[in-house]
């Protein structure tokens, strides 16, 4: 392998992992961000999103509109959860992972009882390029630049909109968001099915990469909970910082050692991180964004003072 | 609290009795299921001394029940000397100890708590499945004993005393004497001065670090402990079996302590117990019975349990009958 085409090799496994690890996380994120509750049935949220959109298409919908069905269809479902199950649970995370394990199970078993052990799956569009000796896929880089334009998306929404504000403002303290007016089980709610939404979305996109199975969301959950992990709370920032340092780590060490390797490295890596910044990339980030602000203001008044 | 006559105890007692008199009313299947749901009942005490006496919330019970269970396997079939299983069984207890203190160490001295704590345990347990499930070429093998990959370790010897194989009815009292030796040491901690400073540390961290307790220690201490119970539960869930997969530190695995102490009633070791032999026989029934909505009936449970009794099942109960006896006796609630 010529250098040329080992560089673009490296630059592909970390496209693919950036991708993968941004669309899988973002839901967890988002949700965990907001509303400090860990959401154990993410992975089937992806594979009900897989589903939906799998099995619309081949009804014979285009696929655009396929993934829009599988998006909107768990922003749906996850609607409903929230109002029957979750919206009781705002205060006390921890039994909120318990019942969203029961969830998770609920949705496995149920999707076996429905659909049988596996259902055909969809041909990846857009076809292949070849470099070198290898031939790449061009829908999974797509996938790592639609990453970045979800991110950008979710930038605008939170920073630019109402909606964005507010959530924000509930997230920082319900109570204080509470008394100027902001209905926080609203936004809770909101950011419970925006989270879901983002699970159907990441489902739908590869579902024509995998082969559909109820117990695919698995795949999904572990790596976009060391994601998580390693982003810490602030599910923008977090996530992307997080999303490209442990794809540095996937495509160099998938590249060398093989796929396996990429992923115990992946994970050997988090754990490290995570002893040294408990509160991930969000910490890190937070504090330096303190020092700087501190930093201005103190240039402000030693210039007052002179 | 210093009443004998008390929904807690008599539930414990009826188990008790229950539990010595299984043999004498069920067939040899049974009486070695029952041995594999104490089993779950000895992993689930576990998770109720980390997580229900010391707030610490962790998903590592099953990192240690696999390192446990996969270092009794490599070490009884290298050595092969099945009188020395006890030896063995020690060993292996000792190195699930040694890994969930240096785990501890790192995380409680590194300042990780809550949600950190359970979100790193769990991708330590998820690193070993993942490392294990790959150990399928021949190159990988711990003095000499096949790692086997996703098929795991088959063939391994159970506990011997002596010449003596412990199978059967011998190895369904060795389990209960085991589980009961667990359960009474927890009780008794739960009341002297050693379990009132863990359940001052769940109850309020700051505080009782400002009264002069050395909570990272203590932390790291009950993590270990939490350890060896759990890897004595993955070995005797080797003897067991005769094997041991991956699939023994995988997301599910990590996660049945969780849910089974969370809907039995967290802060109470009888709850835990008792719901965890239920629990198991409730899936293992329901498997046996080829029913396909296993799983379904145990999610919408264990949903029913979290949103209409928050305490737990059993503890739910336990509070019924407790108010029904102070109603017959006159007296109030003590």
């Amino acid at each position: 392998m010529d250098l040329y085409s080992s560089i673009f090799n490296f630059m592909y496994l970390f496209i693919d992992s950036f991708g993968f690890l941004i669309i899988s996380a973002l839901g967890l994120a988002i949700i965990f961000g907001m509303m400090g509750i860990i959401n154990l049935a993410h992975g089937e949220y992806i594979m009900l999103g897989a589903y939906i959109t799998t099995l619309t298409a081949a009804a014979g919908m285009p696929f655009i509109i396929a993934l829009l069905c599988g998006s909107l269809g768990v922003g749906l479902f996850g609607g409903i959860v929230d109002r029957l199950i979750i919206r009781h649970l705002y205060k006390r995370p921890l039994d909120s992972v318990v019942a969203s394990w029961g969830v998770s199970l609920i949705m496995s078993q149920g999707m076996l009882v429905l659909m049988g052990p596996s259902i055909p799956g969809l041909s990846t569009p857009m076809g292949s390029i070849n470099v070198g000796q290898f031939d790449y896929s061009v829908y999974r880089i797509f996938l790592g630049f639609l990453a970045i334009f979800i991110m950008i998306v979710l930038y605008v929404l939170f920073k630019k909109t109402k909606f964005g504000l507010h959530s924000r403002a509930t997230m920082q303290n319900a109570v204080i968001a509470r008394n100027l007016g902001i209905n926080s089980d609203r936004m809770y709610c909101m950011t419970y099915i925006l989270g879901s939404v983002l699970a159907g979305l990441a489902g739908a996109l590869y579902a024509p990469t995998l082969s559909i199975v109820p117990t695919m969301g698995s795949n999904f959950m572990m790596l976009s909970f060391v994601t998580v992990v390693v982003g810490g709370a602030d599910p923008m920032t977090g996530t992307l910082l997080s999303g490209g340092l442990l794809s540095l780590f996937n495509g160099g060490l998938s590249m060398i050692f093989g796929t396996l390797m990429g992923r115990l490295g992946l994970l050997v890596v988090a754990i490290l991180f995570i002893r040294v910044l408990p509160e991930g990339f969000s910490g890190l980030v937070e504090r330096q964004t303190l020092r700087v602000n501190r930093k201005k203001q103190e240039a402000i008044s030693n210039g007052e003072s002179n | 609290m210093a009443r004998a006559i008390k929904a807690e105890n008599i539930v414990a007692a009826g188990f008790l009795v229950f539990a010595f008199t299984l043999p004498l009313f069920k067939g040899a299947y049974s009486v070695s299921m029952f041995a594999h749901y104490y089993i779950v009942a000895i992993l689930a005490l576990s998770m109720s001394l980390v997580w229900g006496y010391c707030g610490v919330f962790s998903f590592g019970a099953a990192a240690f029940y696999g390192v446990g269970a996969y270092a009794y396997a490599i070490l009884s079939l290298s050595a092969g000397e099945t009188a020395l299983t006890p030896l063995y069984m020690l060993v292996a207890v000792l190195i699930s100890t040694l890994l969930a203190a240096v785990i501890g160490y790192f995380m409680f001295y590194g300042g990780i708590n809550d949600v950190f704590v359970a979100l790193i345990t769990l991708c330590v347990s998820l690193v070993l499945e993942t490392f294990m499930a790959q150990t399928a070429g021949s190159q990988w093998s711990i003095a000499g004993v096949q790692l086997g990959g996703y098929n795991g370790i088959n063939g391994i010897p159970t506990i011997h005393f002596g010449n003596q194989a412990i199978t059967g009815i011998p190895f369904y009292y060795f389990v209960l004497f085991i589980l009961l030796a667990v359960y009474i040491v927890l009780r008794m901690i739960k009341h002297r001065k050693a379990g009132y400073t863990l359940i001052a540390i769940r109850e309020n961290r700051a505080r009782s670090l400002l009264f002069g307790y050395n909570i990272e220690f203590i932390q790291m201490i009950v993590f270990a402990l939490g350890g060896t119970v759990a890897g004595m539960a993955g070995v005797l869930y080797t003897a067991w079996g005769g094997y041991i997969t991956p699939n023994s530190m995988g997301l599910i695995q990590a996660t049945i302590p969780v849910v089974i102490v969370a809907a039995g009633g967290r802060k109470n070791m009888t709850a835990a117990l008792v719901f965890a032999v239920i629990y198991a026989w409730f899936t293992q029934t329901l498997s046996a019975t080829g029913s396909e909505y296993g799983n379904i009936i145990v999610g919408v449970s264990l949903i029913i349990a979290i949103l209409f009794v928050p305490n737990g099942f059993i503890v739910a109960v336990f509070d019924w009958i407790d108010k029904f006896i102070g109603w017959a006796t006159g007296k109030k609630k003590g």
